[in-house]
């Protein structure tokens, strides 16, 4: 596994420095759009952009860049080409690489996005660009009672941030609620409704930023998740047992002061606005066994809805969380079998389950995903479509003798989108199932023997 | 071996006998299941969960011991309770339980079964119900017979006093307890009947294990000795007595001596003297009986009269030895909780804090019949059946039940001692009833159709235990060989029945009932046993199982859920820092150190009276007064539990009487009376102001009016008496989600001089401080 890892970084930087050869300014936007979404704390923006190749060579791969503020925060970078003509446009996906480049101004980040097809010169290309960020809106104030909403800040620029030159381009920016208590304006720049508008500015250079900061309120939950271990269990007797350890805090303005019951339970709208108690997972359809504890026991505020489709379960934190409150909780569940673990052609098993965090509309920091194989299995692998730390354990379970190993995927700044299948592929004999209750038969068979024997034995020295 | 020793394989006693043995074994096995089971409605109905209070601190030592190993367990100091005393864990504490769950918890964890600690926890008691019932069938198969064995296990699987104690979940000492109990009685008595010095070391044993797992061990090291002393006065004196009492008084001193909570105490305290004392007078006696066989009677006269001489003198300087050391200690030797049960009224005059428990209340008659039951109507019909005939054993159990059922009057929680000696009882009252009602049934039957097998059945297989009564009080001599020799205990009971003796038969006929009249009265013990099982699997499910952390209410639209306890603990462990104070009525101290991991100023050890007055003082203390004990005490946080919302009768208000009693034992200026308005406990507007004032009741209604607009108490159904006031000293920082634990910080203490100068020059300027300014007068 670790070889293939070290094949593949290998691999990436031979990428790399064939890519670095291609001149950044080959290339240059015609027309760009930006709508970024801040009404929840996961921000997303979405770039539609037209890029035409003006150098004399085909292009194969273009750089997004991203300012150092947001490159620690980029939870992901997807890309699209469009083909066709209005009615019929057809979504490619394109392939996105973090990247370096020697050159690059003030510790700019890159991706690097390839085009499906090298693009000649003079031709154009539409792409559709989305990145969410995390941890980018800063509440200010940093404390707030009971009684007051949350109000935060967003940084960025108001042109977008490109190692090409643009001729022209427009920013919007959505923010939850009309109360907006400051914006940087760069004209022309205006604020109607929810919407801010940044452009449409002309004939920007290459590497041109422009800071701005939007100060507006924003009591959508705060719900982070600081550390998410989910343990999937595969029990060749027919269920995956499922059990998700969270480390939920609220991530938005710390609360201060008093809590008080009474205001919270009487004048709910104005009272820990920005607080939440109510959370929502999706959990797979054909769920059962649920529960919901901590460490001291149940909780016992859920109520889950199974569908064909997907399973909801809505719960409740054992009190609601205000700014910097934090909770710990067990969510476990089963699922049949039959649904997630498969044969592939060359005879391997493979598990086909969602990554990701169940919950809706949270960041998760840092989420570690094991599974565990039956025991006796071998050669595990993970395929997954992005980059992830991989490694193995063993772990005793019932009546275990030379473990069940386990493969440990880990992954910082993971949100709703990870939520994708990932596969786990080993090869495992059916015969191991019987190994534990093969023991268990052997062991009260000895202990019937060994009881027969003393009865029938007469460890008296003299007989009678 | 068995069936080498048996008549030949195939002849019809054999085969009934292995029948009747595998039928035995098969019904023990249920009885066990029995145990078992009943004891999980509260985990079916509930959740599986530590219940209660002291459980959460056995818990917690557990989980201390699973994490750090037995060293560190007998040397652990723990600092997050009695803040700032702190508290020796391993010596204060008896280490059975928590070594016993520890030590299946690593024996599961070792063969890889990765049960947590919790869970060990919860199902420890109801394995060892499943043991202890079995410990009785054999306590009372010793003493009258497999079949009083049976149905006195049977009894006890479900006897509702014990289910009480040992519920999945209830991990208390007792849990162990009850079953070590019954176990070194069974030990004594089977040493007593056999004189074999084996089985009188396991007593030993099981008397230390007993010793580790429960202070109520000085119930069998004075029982004992007074059964020892009541064979030597009856003139039942035998070197199988000897051989009983004498190794395990040795013995089990020593071993005592080991568990760090006894130590010295072993020898020291009054408690353990009558053991003593009760030693030396068999050795007198055992050293007559000696020399009564070596000497001709003449001789032993003149020996009586010179051994009699200095005997009274040595038995005078001991006894002055004895009674100068009782005397040279505060407490004549004996511990609070013992003398209140030698003197009810002791601890009510002296010490409050004992008499404030619940379960240290004398009973009421109710709680008798809620808690055995049925078995109290069947106990004397036992002790009579205990009296025909009178053996060693059978007087011991009825010495059980006198002493028991005088401690179980003093205090509730020793009805728990009382329960085993019933079902033991009852189950020899329901058996002999059933030998006799089915032995006539059979007899009559037989009669009429004249047949000869049936005499022979009613002494083979209903007489066994009465024939072994009878044979062991015959020919005792002849039996102790027989024991020696056989190694297992088994074939006991089968020898009698193979020779039938013709004094049983006599006695079984003498005994014939009626036809119908047997037919209805062994209906009608079946109706009482039946009705017997209903009422314990009623008290099971629905009076014992609850955990009283979690509280549920059924409503019209389906069941509530009041689980605010462990809302407040979960929000204090995840919200406070981890080295912050929470201040609380002693009761909730466990709790709040095993849930919520914060350091707790008391708790339901009670071990420092002062420093629980201290807090009681700090409760019914106005708040300023009260900020500067608790600031004194570094307290962060101060709970409250208050259930005048929805109506949870426990909380601190309905307790506060014993704070201010328990404050005012040591600190004399809280008086009671100062709370009482005409001797009357009232928080309404009649309430005198010192209650209005107090801190508990300031915490505790505080902006409780906002609810309803009048501030109706549900629990006193009254309306309170102060219902607009303002907190100057504390603030709430939680409260749950039914008002049920109600959170408060201490406010930091303002810099005196100079931010007074501050506040003053900057009143105009800032409206937000001088508005605290104003709030705060004692600045």
């Amino acid at each position: 596994m670790a070889a293939r890892i070290g094949i593949f970084f290998v691999f990436v930087a031979v990428l790399l420095s064939i890519s670095a050869f291609s001149s950044a300014q080959d290339l240059q936007i015609v027309n760009a759009e930006r709508r970024i979404d801040l009404s929840s704390h996961i921000v997303k923006a979405f770039l539609t952009l037209k890029v035409e190749n003006i150098g004399k060579d085909p292009a194969a791969e273009m750089l997004l860049a991203f300012p150092p503020t947001q490159i620690k925060n980029l939870a992901m970078v997807q890309a699209l080409a469009i083909t066709g003509k209005k009615k019929k446009k057809i979504y490619l996906p394109l392939d996105v690489k973090p990247t370096e480049q020697p050159d690059a101004p003030n510790d700019t980040g890159y991706y690097r996005v390839k085009f499906i097809s090298p693009l000649g010169p003079g031709e154009t290309v539409s792409l559709e660009v989305l990145y969410i960020l995390t941890h980018s809106l800063e509440p200010f104030p940093v404390e707030i009672t009971q009684s007051e909403s949350q109000l935060v800040y967003y940084h960025d620029s108001a042109v977008i941030l490109s190692p090409y030159h643009i001729k022209q381009q427009t920013t919007f920016v959505k923010t939850p609620t009309t109360r907006v208590e400051s914006f940087t304006s760069i004209e022309p720049a205006n604020r109607a409704g929810k919407e801010i508008k940044y452009g449409p500015y002309e004939n920007r250079a290459s590497y041109s930023y422009t800071p701005v900061i939007i100060h507006f309120e924003n009591n959508s939950p705060f719900a982070v998740v600081e550390e998410l271990v989910r343990e999937i269990e595969i029990s060749h007797w027919g269920s995956l047992q499922i059990t998700e350890n969270y480390r939920l805090t609220h991530g938005g303005a710390r609360h201060k002061g008093v809590f008080s019951r009474v205001d919270y339970q009487s004048k709910r709208s104005v009272s820990g606005a920005s607080s939440f108690n109510a959370l929502l997972a999706v959990l797979p359809p054909r769920v059962n066994s649920v529960y919901y504890r901590d460490n001291i026991g149940n909780i016992s505020t859920s109520h889950l809805r199974t569908g064909f489709r997907k399973s909801e379960l809505e719960f409740e934190p054992r009190y609601p969380l205000f700014g910097g409150w934090s909770a710990t909780f067990v969510i476990g569940y089963r699922v049949p079998l039959e649904d997630y673990l498969f044969e592939a052609s060359d005879g391997r098993r493979y598990l086909n389950f969602t990554f990701g965090c169940p919950l809706v509309e949270t960041i998760v920091n840092k989420l570690t995903l094991k599974v565990v194989l039956p025991e006796g299995s071998k050669d595990p692998s993970a395929v997954l479509p992005f980059t992830v730390n991989q490694e193995l354990e063993v772990k005793y379970s019932y009546l275990d003798i030379v473990g069940r190993t386990v493969v440990v995927l880990q992954k910082d700044n993971v949100v709703p989108t990870h939520n994708v299948p990932f596969q786990v592929y080993y090869t495992f004999k059916p015969i191991y199932m019987l190994a534990e209750p093969f023991m268990l038969v052997m062991a009260f068979f000895l202990v019937f023997v060994a009881s027969l024997a003393y009865v029938h034995i007469d460890l008296n020295i003299v007989k009678k | 071996m068995a069936a080498l020793e048996s008549p030949l394989p195939g002849t019809p006693t054999a085969m009934r006998n292995a029948f009747g043995n595998v039928l035995s074994v098969l019904i023990l096995v249920l009885i066990g299941v029995l145990a078992f089971s009943i004891r999980l409605f509260s985990v079916i109905k509930y959740e599986s969960v530590i219940h209660e209070f002291d459980p959460y601190f056995n818990y917690r030592v557990t989980q201390f011991l699973s994490k750090n190993g037995i060293y560190e367990f007998w040397n652990w100091f723990d600092d997050r309770t009695w803040y700032p005393l702190g508290r020796v864990i391993g010596g204060t504490v008896y280490p059975g339980l928590t070594l016993t769950a520890g030590t299946i918890w690593w024996g599961l964890n070792s063969l890889n079964i990765p049960l947590s600690v919790e869970t060990v926890c919860v199902f420890t008691a109801p394995v060892f119900s499943a043991f202890a019932s079995w410990a009785t069938y054999l306590l009372t198969k010793e003493v009258k017979g497999s079949g009083a064995g049976l149905a006195a296990a049977a009894l006890l699987a479900m006897v509702p006093s014990y289910i009480s104690r040992s519920v999945a979940g209830s991990y208390d000492n007792e849990a162990v307890a009850i079953f070590a109990l019954i176990f070194t009685f069974y030990l004594y008595i089977k040493t007593l009947n056999t004189g074999s010095l084996f089985y009188a070391t396991l007593n030993a044993l099981a008397y230390f294990y007993m010793v580790c797992s429960w202070g109520g061990y000085t119930f069998i090291i004075n029982l004992i000795p007074m059964h020892v002393l009541l064979c030597i006065v009856t003139g039942r004196y035998s070197p199988r007595l000897y051989i009983a009492y004498a190794p395990l008084v040795v013995l089990g001193t020593l071993l005592a001596a080991l568990v760090p909570v006894v130590g010295f105490n072993a020898v020291l305290t009054s408690e353990h003297f009558a053991s003593f004392l009760v030693f030396i007078i068999i050795h007198v006696v055992a050293l007559v009986y000696y020399i009564k066989g070596i000497l001709s009677p003449k001789m032993f006269k003149v020996a009586v009269t010179l051994v009699v001489s200095i005997g009274m003198v040595v038995c005078f300087i001991v006894v002055a030895i004895l009674v100068a050391l009782v005397a040279s200690s505060p407490t004549g030797g004996w511990s609070g909780r013992s003398l209140s049960l030698l003197d009810p009224t002791y601890a009510s005059k002296y010490i409050p804090i004992i008499a404030s428990v619940s379960e240290h209340q004398p009973p009421t008659w109710p709680s008798y019949f809620m808690d055995i039951n049925v078995l109290a109507f069947l106990v004397p019909a036992g002790i009579i059946a205990c009296f025909s005939p009178l053996s060693d054993a059978s007087s011991f159990v009825v010495l059980y039940i006198v002493m028991s059922v005088y401690f179980s009057g003093v205090m509730v929680r020793l009805m728990l001692v009382l329960a085993p000696a019933a079902c033991i009882m009852s189950g020899i009252a329901l058996s002999q009833a059933f030998d006799v009602f089915t032995g006539s049934i059979k007899y009559q039957l037989g009669a009429t159709s004249n047949s000869t097998d049936d005499a022979e059945d009613n002494t083979s297989t209903n007489n066994a235990p009465k024939d072994d009564a009878a044979a062991s009080k015959t020919d005792k001599g002849e039996e102790i060989v027989k024991e020696r020799s056989s190694k297992k205990g088994k074939k006991k009971e089968r020898e009698p029945a193979d020779k039938p003796s013709v004094k049983a038969k006599i006695k079984k006929k003498a005994l014939v009932l009626p036809l119908e009249a047997s037919i209805v009265a062994l209906l009608l013990l079946i109706m009482l046993g039946a009705f017997y099982v209903i009422h314990c699997v009623w008290a099971a499910a629905e009076a014992y199982s609850a955990p009283s952390i979690v509280l549920t209410s059924q409503s019209r639209d389906g069941l509530h859920v009041f689980d605010d306890f462990r809302e407040s603990y979960a929000w204090l462990s995840h919200n406070t820092d981890v080295d912050d104070k929470v201040a609380s009525w002693w009761d909730y101290g466990y709790q709040t150190t095993a849930m919520a991991n914060r350091t707790v100023i008391v708790d339901n050890n009670t071990w420092n009276n002062t420093h629980i007055a201290t807090v009681g003082t700090a409760m019914s203390s106005p708040e300023k007064a009260a900020w500067e004990i608790f600031n004194s005490l570094d307290v962060k946080y101060v709970l409250v539990v208050f259930g005048g919302l929805i109506g949870y009768p426990s909380d601190d208000i309905n307790k506060f009487l014993w704070m201010v009693r328990i404050g005012g034992g040591v600190f004399p200026h809280i008086k009671e009376a100062d709370y009482l308005r005409d001797g009357q406990y009232r928080i309404d507007s009649e309430a005198t102001p010192t209650m209005l004032n107090s801190l508990m009741y300031k915490l505790s209604y505080y902006r409780f009016v906002e609810t309803d607009g009048k501030g109706y108490d549900r629990v006193r159904r009254t309306e309170i008496g102060k219902k607009h006031f303002k907190l100057t000293h504390f603030e709430e920082v939680f409260t749950s989600h039914h008002w049920m634990v109600r959170l408060y910080k201490l406010k930091p203490p303002r810099n005196r001089i100079r931010g007074k100068a501050k506040k003053l020059k900057s009143k105009t300027s800032s409206g937000l401080s001088s508005k605290s300014a104003k709030k705060n007068p004692w600045v």
